[in-house]
């Protein structure tokens, strides 16, 4: 019997989620999406260089519903990517390895990453007077 | 490369399942990969039902006792049953571990049984490890000195020693490699959490001479930097040795000795 049929074993279906694969593919994922979410800013400068008409046009687009959705999932994928950075570096370091530590550190960029995005729309909306 | 999907010849279907034992009072049903190389089939899950009562604390325990007493034609690899030969690692309920350091109490609801993740199937819970083996001897694996041998052992200090502490106690299982997401889309060129640990267990040996060495072999981008630190290796030693922190500390020496 050839060993060349032999099948690959499960690998993606069977493993059980980790807090350390899934916030790694997280930081990932949050760095494809930063990278997207600065052609929207080019659009946005781009569109207040050509004039008032563009401008406006551009602002709507923005400040409509989904607009608001997607600039909240790009406030959270900034500032989460932000955090595991600095994790990141410590790491890079030699510190911070002991899985009860990279487990505590882990959930604490996770936290962190959606307190400073709710911060940073609650401060952004009282700003505006809630507008 | 990364390709998320099984491949069509090992796409796992639903197996035999055995009945449960007559006169069984606390029963355990076991999900086990199964895969025969003489027939032309895909791989299959069989499902067995053991009774605890009558059976050892790990999960080693039950799959002896499925062998003997319900299909001796599983196969699986096992030898010392203490931990210290590496033999049987599989995935177990989701996680790398070795068959027999993990206990069934710690598994709740069916105990699923695969080989261990993304590796060529020699047959139902054997991988075929000829390619991590060959990554293994690509390290060069064993003391290397230049200076004239002296008259009794080459010496070293407590110290030095101790430097090897977490290193030395790996049992080469490779747990940790099958684990890595990393290693499952680059394995054939990145060397991976196991291989990676035993390099710099040679790397920190303070009567090794060929440092300098060692780190050019590792200077590469896949050989070595295909660590992106996820550190599911860490997360599922069964020896609570952390791979991941030897990695780093191979990668702070090659910037060090830029300087």
């Amino acid at each position: 019997m050839s060993s060349s049929n032999r099948p690959l074993s499960p690998h993606m279906q069977v493993y059980r989620p980790q807090i350390t694969s899934m916030l790694s593919i997280l930081h990932r994922i949050t760095g494809v999406a930063l990278a997207v979410g600065t052609l929207l800013l080019v659009y946005w400068l781009a569109a207040a260089a050509s004039g008032p008409a563009a401008f406006a046009d551009a602002q709507a687009l923005i400040g409509s519903i989904i607009g608001r959705l997607l600039l909240f999932g790009w406030t959270f994928a900034l500032f989460y990517h932000l955090c595991n950075g600095i994790r990141h570096l410590f790491w890079d370091a030699g510190y911070g390895f002991e899985i009860e530590t990279v487990s505590r550190t882990g959930w604490l960029v996770l936290a962190a990453g959606l307190a400073l995005t709710v911060i940073s729309w609650v401060l952004g909306y009282t700003m505006m007077g809630g507008a | 490369m990364v390709e998320l999907a099984l491949p069509a010849n090992s796409k796992v279907g639903t197996g035999k399942s055995w009945p449960k034992p007559a006169g069984a009072a606390k029963t355990k049903t076991f999900k086990v990969y199964r895969w025969n190389p003489d027939d032309e089939e895909n791989p299959k899950v069989d499902s067995f039902e053991v009774d605890l009562d009558d059976c050892g604390p790990m999960v080693l325990d039950a799959l002896i006792k499925i062998k003997n007493e319900i299909d001796p034609t599983l196969t699986f690899r096992r030898s010392c049953r203490e931990g210290v030969c590496g033999s049987c690692a599989m995935n177990i309920d989701g996680t790398n571990t070795l068959a027999c350091t993990k206990y069934l109490s710690e598994i709740g609801g069916d105990v699923k049984v695969y080989p261990l993740p993304h590796m060529p199937v020699v047959k139902d819970l054997v991988p075929d490890l000829t390619q991590i083996y060959a990554q293994y001897a690509s390290i060069e694996p064993w003391l290397k000195t230049e200076t004239p041998a002296p008259e009794r052992e080459r010496a070293q200090s407590p110290e030095e020693r101790a430097r090897l502490d977490g290193l030395w106690e790996c049992i080469l299982c490779f747990s940790c490699s099958t684990s890595c997401p990393s290693y499952w889309w680059n394995g054939d060129r990145y060397l991976g959490p196991a291989i990676l640990l035993q390099a710099y267990r040679w790397i920190v040996d303070s009567r090794d001479e060929a440092t300098g060495e060692r780190l050019d072999q590792l200077e590469d981008p896949f050989r070595l930097y295909r660590c992106h630190t996820i550190m599911n290796c860490t997360k599922t030693c069964p020896k609570s040795l952390n791979p991941a922190k030897a990695i780093a500390e191979i990668k702070k020496l090659m910037v060090e000795r830029k300087g």
